[in-house]
């Protein structure tokens, strides 16, 4: 069990650590595609963090949205507006925004991290059960059928109001 | 005898196939094919509908007693899934507190009552909520659907000679088809979801069918507006829904465990109030009552024929129905025989009167017809408010046949006249076309109530409901009720004098109608005058029928179970008297001033109140400039100045304001204080509060991500108070 | 594991995302860096779903949330791609800094 638990930690700060550069890479890139590809990255470290905490629906959802759809979208936004291939230096703001920004970023993770150390110091994950599908099947369509029906509603707004906004007219 | 009663729901799946088969075949078969299809599919309707109400009247001439009757009860009820008994621990139960007779105490249900047909399936099931579907049959379901299948059946037969190498002729068909198709569905509705849909299937069929002809834009903005204003509607009439069902107890839409709630006490009052007068809101709309009525007569820009069904004879009585239907839960809500304020009863006869005065300034002979529509809506929902339920369903259905009479009778004239509704471009038209004036003449007089046709027997139905109502006093209703008598026969006189008599005004050459119009003409003119006698008296002037001839309609009708205990007007010899007198003197008015051409004309030009009053009408009380104008100009250009205002005003005139002011009190104190002490501190501040100003107003950068930083800021700020201080 | 090995990491992707948005001119890039926040806010739903999955067998709320944010995230992106493109037509960039016309 521990050296279970070992291993576990050790994957988690390796995907962390890929995640946290990855992130990093994505708004600092110079390059539009190089964001993208960094992005792929970072979500694809996500789905490896829920499989580690045994949420597989989630993980197989997440590669499935946001890999398969979400960044094949980003690319095609990228094509669509003729994006520069290699550097570009025009894709971030004034070196003032970027302080305010580094600013307003750093104070803000300092004030989480303060607070999440001390509210959640040495919380522990108990043995992690599987969560099953079928549990968050039954969730979604007992409890939560409402909000689901909701966001059916929505996907299907944006659905119509994409179409509305980006087709010539 | 074939016992329909059990699998109604054939009827509105029937004309849903027909919808589909039309659509999906319609073009590729030919409009013949097409018609075809449309008409033998309601004349089955209309076949299996007769079957339905002659199972109802077998069931209530033999009602079903003991152990059947707990049965029936206990399915109606819908009780089962919420008290987790199975049906025959019901059924005993039920069978037990009463013995042989019937459960009296707790469903309403007394020695007499006949309860309703109802048969469900169970549609979803949420969180141990059952959602159910299914059909309900009583005598108002039934009645309903002969009306609606009949009408509808006759408006098929019309339509192909009145649409006759249309474009769209199997669009059209496919929507009427679907019409009937929702509008079956709804009266069969045993619960207030089953109701919304099809209450808003029916909008969508009227929003389609008015908009027929779109490529003219007047024809697509009264679609629209009748969508529109039918929304506004749409909203309460949902809420309503949702509220009703909180109040019975939230475990049932179900509308006969509604009625019986609301009846037995034990709902709140305030919510049932609420969510009766929210459903009102949904009645106003559809059912073109004051103030939301102004989408009908706009709805008169689709084919005639679609007049006749939908505006006239079945949907815009959705409303009425939706009252009828659960009327316990108005009874009870807006306390209906009890309160001091009749709300339904006030706003049914409001309409009626507005309704009629508006008729007279019409020279479209569609809008006269389409005002008298909303007229003689209030006139049912009056009936309705006043508890003369029997007299308000009554009246809607001798209400339905004269006015899809009269509204086709119009369209056989527009067909003559080079598809024209202009009154001033018609006259003499009654040598030209003998079959449509005399139907068309049958179905004024029906309409204006003139003994013995069918609009005497329900209107003075409702004369006498509101003369002795629940309370005997609703003197008000009954004001409202005479002068509509008169104004209806008045106006009514005038658009046929108008039409039919004095000189051919017009350029066309109009020539009597072919059978397929005239005989549907005929058919309705015959309802018209024999369909009062189904709910004739138990005494008129002392003439006595035998009972099973007097009061049929009430008798086989009127629920008898989940519904409230209301009087029954007896008839009223002297009302019926005025009423025919008040009828007969507006027709006699109208025939000297339209026709002899006698009385104060050109008073409107002579007399500034007659004139004022008479623009008054013409703009329809202003009611349209009120909606477009005011409330919609009010939130969308003003909205934007307003916003706009706000930025150069507010945001940057409280900015430069500051500074401005500052100077100018500077200056005022400079001027009257002496300059020398105080001259220099001034100044500073002046330009100091302008500074501050020209400062601030680089906030309003219109940049998006200058407003985030701040917004994250801001977060970041608060979020530390929160964590360190609080 | 800790519970704020996970949480921590949220937060920091949190901030690299905020770091994003607000530094970014490239309309594109700023939706990505919208994808990073939503992104930690589902690691930390995932997180604390697991952490009381452990106690209550039934609860998989975190889960569900998480699936939520996704389909939501999904329809923020189509619409939000659908801008960048609307803007790219009308002014031949993607900078967001040149949509400024609600200047005070």
């Amino acid at each position: 069990m521990l050296a279970l638990l070992v291993a576990q930690n050790i994957a988690f700060y390796i995907i962390a650590a890929l995640m946290v550069v990855g992130a990093i890479r994505v708004v600092t890139t110079k390059n539009v595609m190089h964001a993208a590809l960094w992005l792929v990255l970072v979500l694809s470290g996500a789905a490896a963090q829920y499989i580690l905490l045994a949420a597989e629906f989630v993980a197989i959802t997440q590669v499935l949205v946001y890999l398969g759809a979400i960044i094949v979208l980003f690319l095609f936004g990228i094509m669509l507006t003729r994006a520069k291939t290699g550097n570009d230096d025009d894709l971030d703001n004034k070196k003032s925004a970027k302080f305010i920004g580094a600013g307003i970023g750093i104070a803000l993770l300092g004030l989480m991290g303060y607070s999440l150390i001390d509210g959640f110091g040495d919380t522990e994950f108990g043995d992690l059960m599987v969560q099953r599908t079928a549990e968050v099947s039954d969730s979604i369509f007992s409890t939560y059928l409402l909000p689901f029906e909701v966001l059916s509603v929505l996907l299907l707004a944006a659905l119509i109001g994409a179409i509305v906004i980006a087709r010539r007219d | 005898m074939l016992n329909m009663i059990d699998k109604v729901w054939i009827i509105p799946a029937l004309m849903a196939v027909s919808f589909l088969v039309i659509l999906f075949f319609g073009k590729r078969w030919g409009t013949k094919v097409t018609a075809g299809i449309g008409i033998a599919s309601v004349s089955i309707c209309l076949i299996l509908s007769v079957v339905v109400a002659g199972n109802w009247i077998n069931r209530v001439n033999n009602p079903p007693t003991g152990t059947a009757l707990a049965a029936e009860i206990v399915q109606a009820n819908g009780l089962t899934p919420q008290t987790g008994q199975t049906i025959s621990e019901e059924v005993n139960a039920a069978t037990k507190d009463s013995g042989e007779t019937v459960a009296t105490d707790s469903y309403g249900a007394s020695d007499e009552s006949v309860p309703p047909v109802v048969r469900t399936v169970t549609w979803f099931q949420i969180g141990g909520l059952q959602f159910e579907m299914g059909t309900l049959v009583d005598g108002l379901a039934a009645m309903m659907l002969i009306t609606v299948c009949i009408i509808s059946l006759l408006v098929h037969i019309y339509s192909t000679e009145y649409l006759r190498g249309d474009v769209r002729f199997t669009h059209y068909y496919a929507f009427l088809s679907l019409f009937t198709a929702s509008m079956l569905f709804y009266v069969l509705s045993s619960n207030t979801l089953q109701m919304l849909m099809g209450w808003e299937l029916v909008g969508v069929c009227s929003f389609g069918l008015i908009g027929h002809w779109w490529e003219e834009k007047k024809n697509t903005d009264a679609a629209l507006k009748a969508f529109l204003t039918n929304r506004v509607g749409d909203i309460g009439l949902i809420l309503g829904v949702i509220i009703t069902f909180f109040a019975a107890g939230g475990s049932s839409f179900n509308v006969l465990h509604l009625n019986e709630y609301a009846l037995s006490g034990n709902a709140n009052t305030t919510l049932l109030l609420v969510g009766a007068l929210c459903l009102f809101g949904g009645v106003t709309s559809k059912s073109g009552q004051f103030p939301l009525h102004t989408w009908l007569p706009d709805a008169m820009a689709g084919p005639t024929p679609v007049s006749a069904l939908i505006h006239a004879a079945t949907m815009v009585v959705a409303g009425v129905y939706l009252i009828a239907r659960l009327y316990g839960v108005f009874f009870s809500g807006l306390a209906i025989g009890s309160s001091t304020f009749h709300y339904v009863a006030f706003i049914g006869g409001f309409t009626t009167i507005i309704g009629g005065l508006l008729a007279f300034v019409q020279t479209d002979l569609k809008k006269v017809l389409a005002y008298s529509t909303i007229s003689q809506l209030g006139y049912m929902v009056m009936a309705l408010g006043v508890g003369a339920w029997t007299a308000g369903v009554f009246h809607l259905f001798t209400h339905a046949f004269f006015k899809a009479c009269l509204f086709l009778g119009a369209g056989s004239v527009a067909h003559a006249c080079h598809h024209t509704f202009d009154m001033r471009e018609m006259g003499g038209l009654r040598k030209k076309m003998p079959v449509t004036h005399a139907t068309f003449l049958i179905a004024t007089l029906a309409l204006a109530g003139i003994f013995p046709l069918a609009g005497f027997w329900s209107k003075d139905e409702i004369l006498a409901g509101s003369a002795n109502g629940q309370e005997n006093a609703y003197t008000i209703m009954l004001i409202f009720g005479l002068i509509t008598a008169f104004l209806t026969a008045a106006y009514m006189g005038r658009a046929y004098w108008m039409t039919f008599w004095g000189k051919y005004r017009g350029h066309a050459h109009p020539h009597e109608s072919p059978r397929v119009i005239t005989v549907p003409l005929i058919i309705l003119a015959g309802c018209a005058v024999v369909l009062g006698f189904t709910n004739f008296p138990k005494s008129f002037f002392g003439f006595k029928l035998p009972g099973s001839f007097t009061t049929r309609f009430e008798h086989f009708v009127e629920p008898t179970f989940a519904f409230p205990p209301i009087a029954h007007a007896p008839f009223t010899p002297w009302l019926a008297i005025a009423s025919t007198i008040l009828a007969a003197g507006g027709l006699f008015v109208a025939y000297q001033y339209y026709e002899k051409n006698r009385g104060p004309h050109g008073l409107t030009s002579r007399s500034k109140i007659a004139h004022a009053g008479y623009t008054f009408l013409e703009n329809k009380y202003y009611l349209d400039n009120l909606y477009t104008g005011v409330i919609a100009g009010s939130t969308t250009g003003p909205l934007a100045r307003a916003a706009n205002w706000s930025n150069q005003n507010i945001i940057d005139g409280a900015v430069n304001g500051i500074g401005n002011g500052a100077r100018k009190i500077a200056g005022v104190v400079y001027a009257v204080a002496d300059q020398i002490i105080i001259d220099g501190a001034v100044n500073g501040s002046g330009q100091g509060s302008e500074g501050a100003g020209q400062l601030l107003r680089k906030i309003q950068t219109g940049k998006v991500q200058q407003y985030a930083s701040i917004l994250f800021a801001g977060a970041v700020v608060l979020a530390g108070v929160l964590v360190f201080v609080v | 594991m800790f519970l704020n090995q996970f949480l921590l990491l949220a937060a920091i992707l949190f901030c690299i995302g905020v770091y994003g948005v607000l530094a970014r001119k490239n309309g594109v890039l700023v939706l990505m860096s919208i994808e990073l926040i939503l992104n930690a806010v589902n690691i930390n739903l995932v997180a604390f779903g697991a952490y009381w999955h452990v106690n209550d067998l039934a609860n998989v709320s975190g889960q569900v949330f998480a699936l939520f944010v996704i389909a939501v995230a999904a329809a923020e992106v189509g619409v939000g791609l659908a801008l960048v493109l609307l803007i790219y037509r009308n002014r031949q960039s993607i900078n967001i800094d040149d949509v400024d016309m609600l200047k005070g």
